[in-house]
């Protein structure tokens, strides 16, 4: 006899919330006998995985660094996950929010001042805005799915910045390899510890999530995405826009990822390079999903996230991991936080229930 | 396992012996290890470039057994996370960091003014600084010959080229391989596919079975998995392997392969630091030096072909041939480097044109 998923009807609002520890605890578990069984001794590689990377001050910030991106295009992408607007693209505009706002550090390469940061923040919004504004385009006026346009936008963004970096704008005094030049000290972010990496981007990050809170919590455009989300047909007979609200949706997380992609090209890259594209927004989605599309739920799960990256590079150095069992560990998490929230929401009952037999 | 517990075993009878010395030697005992890291792109199992600069880190604890520990880390994103990876193992008290990947260039340069102590090597790029020396292999010697055979073996005229990157390295190879094909073989042209990877054995075996519907008979690469060389095999076309023999995985039809090895080298630069005699410079070295190795020919591909390999090797090691030696003219049939003349050091490092005989444009 097979096992059965029966839906729950209600998850329990206190479940939601503990499944991602839960999970942790089962990955650390998991991973214990996974360690031991490799041979490598469990306490020392979960040091390595999860403590050491943020047992130093450079260690925080570098936690800091890779969840600034995360964080940014997550919380845009979840304010659209809850009205049913897909955008699966939020990589592609992080690569246009680094173009436009890169670009801007190279056209005044030299003649900079201060305003030029500023400057560059906005063109990395608009740049990501406009690239999310083709499918919301193409969704509100032919009705084609933002998802296969938004994704498929992606590619395009990236074979433009690797033109780019491969012809116009590559760097003169660079031997013809594909990357621009390094920014000037105007147009990259500050750092805000010495010794450390730990930028500008942050803040703006924290600012960005209390933002989303207060858009998602407080105001009518955030009660409006709501109930296009859970109910459509309430949200049409209440006389909402439908089509604002998607133009809305993607033009915000458009900009948000945008914003990331500049940050990023004037943080930790300090340049344009075929390499700016390291799969954020992909992952951004994770990261929105995993923090339940609530604004401070990504915040954490944008550091978890952001840990296990640094984490598998730790235990490589420290233990000498290879990177395939680093990346089974990561998949367990995932694997596991998945799994706690499908038993969340249905519940397994084993063989055919009266009534229902013959069904399956 | 063995190996170095063997070798550590005889360091310290040499250590042991040495110590009857009257100086000198006490310290060296009480000395820990040099601590020397490795950063790779690809994982170390690609079977080909990270492949043989992790080969290269075992010549080294095989040389100097417990007087090193080596680190290193693979598959490191050439992006805002290599500076991460740099600056941990600087952190951990590597005192010899190689990075060998161009795109780790800036992150070297901005680690190692944080670690000035710390000594860097970046493979492939340009930047120095007084703790970052440069290395790389003229790989293109190694293309000479490649284009020289493909010339002779080619029936269809169309060679199949599989690259990674358009940057000068890759773009010099393409150029010397064509240079070498066409003085063989005038009519022979090279179709490019780009995959922009250094290694994904899915775009590259997509990429050879293209340039094989398209009529090519021989298929050669800069990328570093063996899978167009294993392609290559099952359609019956001849190939070259790439970083590493990949004899076994073609064992009819590969010609040869162009090996880096990059064991001496390394060997000889942590020695280097050590003795304390390293310095932060340039080696750009190539099969005379030993840093590209051109495994033995094929003799499937006749004896008349074994035999013409082996000569524009022994030219290009005597330097009686350059692979750049004019006359060379690009696309549009301008002369760039005339009779009598050939491309300079700069020339190649910057190489961003097409010779005759390519066929496309270079990716802008």
């Amino acid at each position: 006899m097979w096992p059965r998923l029966v839906p729950r009807g209600e998850a329990s609002p206190v479940m939601v919330w503990m499944t991602p520890v839960l999970a942790v605890a089962l990955t650390l578990l998991a991973g214990t006998a996974l360690f031991a069984a490799l041979g490598y001794p469990p306490g020392r590689a979960l040091h390595a995985y999860f403590v050491e990377p943020v047992s130093t001050f450079y260690g925080l910030g570098e936690l800091a660094v890779k969840a600034t991106p995360l964080t940014l295009t997550a919380v845009g992408l979840a304010i659209g996950f809850r009205a049913n607007v897909w955008n699966i693209g939020a990589e592609g505009q992080l690569v246009m929010g680094a173009v436009l706002g890169g670009g801007l550090a190279l056209a005044f390469w030299g003649e900079e001042g201060p305003w030029l940061m500023p400057a560059m923040l906005l063109a990395g919004i608009l740049g990501g805005a406009l690239w999310a504004a083709i499918p919301a385009f193409l969704r509100t006026r032919f009705n084609a799915s933002e998802i296969l346009v938004s994704l498929m936008m992606v590619y395009v963004a990236t074979l433009f910045l690797n033109w780019l970096v491969h012809g116009p704008w590559r760097d003169p005094e660079g031997f013809n390899f594909p990357q621009s030049r390094m920014f000037g000290n105007d147009a990259l972010m500050p750092v805000l510890f010495e010794g450390t990496r730990l930028h500008l981007g942050t803040p703006i990050a924290f600012a960005v999530v209390l933002g989303g809170w207060f858009l998602l919590a407080r105001t009518f455009v955030g009660f409006q995405i709501k109930v296009l989300g859970l109910t459509p047909a309430a949200a049409s007979y209440a006389g909402f826009d439908q089509r604002r609200l998607i133009w809305f949706c993607l033009l915000l997380s458009g900009g948000l990822a945008g914003l990331a992609g500049v940050i990023e090209a004037a943080g930790p890259v300090g340049q344009l390079t075929p390499a700016i594209p390291q799969g954020y927004g992909f992952t951004a989605i994770i990261v929105a999903f995993l923090g339940r599309l609530h604004p401070l739920g990504i915040l954490l799960a944008a550091l978890l996230i952001a840990l296990t990256y640094i984490g598998g590079e730790s235990a490589q150095i420290t233990l000498q991991l290879p990177i395939a069992v680093t990346g089974v560990f990561q998949g367990m998490l995932l694997f596991f936080l998945l799994a706690t929230d499908v038993l969340i929401r249905y519940r397994v009952r084993w063989g055919a229930p009266a009534g229902e037999a013959g069904r399956a | 396992m063995d190996i170095s517990r063997r070798q550590f075993a005889i360091g310290s009878a040499a250590l042991a012996g040495a110590s009857a010395l009257p100086f000198g030697m006490g310290s060296a005992l009480a000395q820990a290890p040099l601590k020397v890291g490795f950063v790779y792109v690809g994982p170390v199992s690609d079977h080909g470039f990270s492949y043989q600069h992790d080969l290269g880190r075992k010549e080294v604890e095989k040389a100097y057994g417990a007087k090193v520990q080596t680190t290193f880390v693979e598959n490191v994103p050439e992006g805002a996370d290599a500076e991460r990876v740099i600056n941990q193992l600087a952190a951990q008290g590597n005192g010899l960091i190689f990075t060998t990947s161009f795109g780790f260039m800036n992150p070297t340069i901005r680690v190692a003014q944080r670690h000035p102590k710390v000594k860097f090597e970046h493979c492939t790029g340009y930047k120095r600084a007084d703790n970052v020396a440069t290395y790389s292999a003229r790989f293109y010697e190694g293309r000479t010959i490649c284009g020289a055979l493909a010339g002779k073996l080619t029936k269809s005229n169309i060679i199949g080229y599989i690259g990674s990157f358009p940057i000068p390295e890759v773009v010099s190879g393409i150029n010397a391989f064509t240079v070498a094909l066409r003085r063989v073989n005038p009519q022979a042209q090279v179709r490019v596919v780009w995959v922009n990877s250094w290694y994904d054995p899915g775009k590259e075996a997509d990429a050879a079975k293209a340039l094989l519907d398209q009529g090519a008979d021989v298929i050669t690469q800069h990328t570093d998995s063996p899978a167009p060389c294993q392609i290559a095999e099952q359609r019956g076309a001849w190939s070259f392997g790439q970083s590493s023999d990949m004899q076994r995985f073609a064992p009819n039809k590969l010609v040869t392969s162009i090996v880096d090895d990059w064991g001496p080298y390394y060997v000889r630069r942590v020695k280097e630091v050590m003795d304390g005699t390293w310095k932060a410079i340039d080696t750009w070295d190539g099969i005379k030096q030993g840093l590209v190795v051109i495994p033995p020919f094929n003799p499937s591909i006749g004896a008349d072909n074994v035999a013409l390999g082996q000569k524009v090797k022994d030219d290009i090691v005597a330097g009686r041939l350059h692979p750049f030696a004019g006359p060379i003219k690009d696309q549009q049939g301008k002369v760039v480097y005339a009779e009598g003349k050939h491309a300079s050091d700069e020339d190649i490092l910057k190489m961003a044109f097409y010779v005759e005989g390519v066929q496309g444009s270079l990716p802008k």
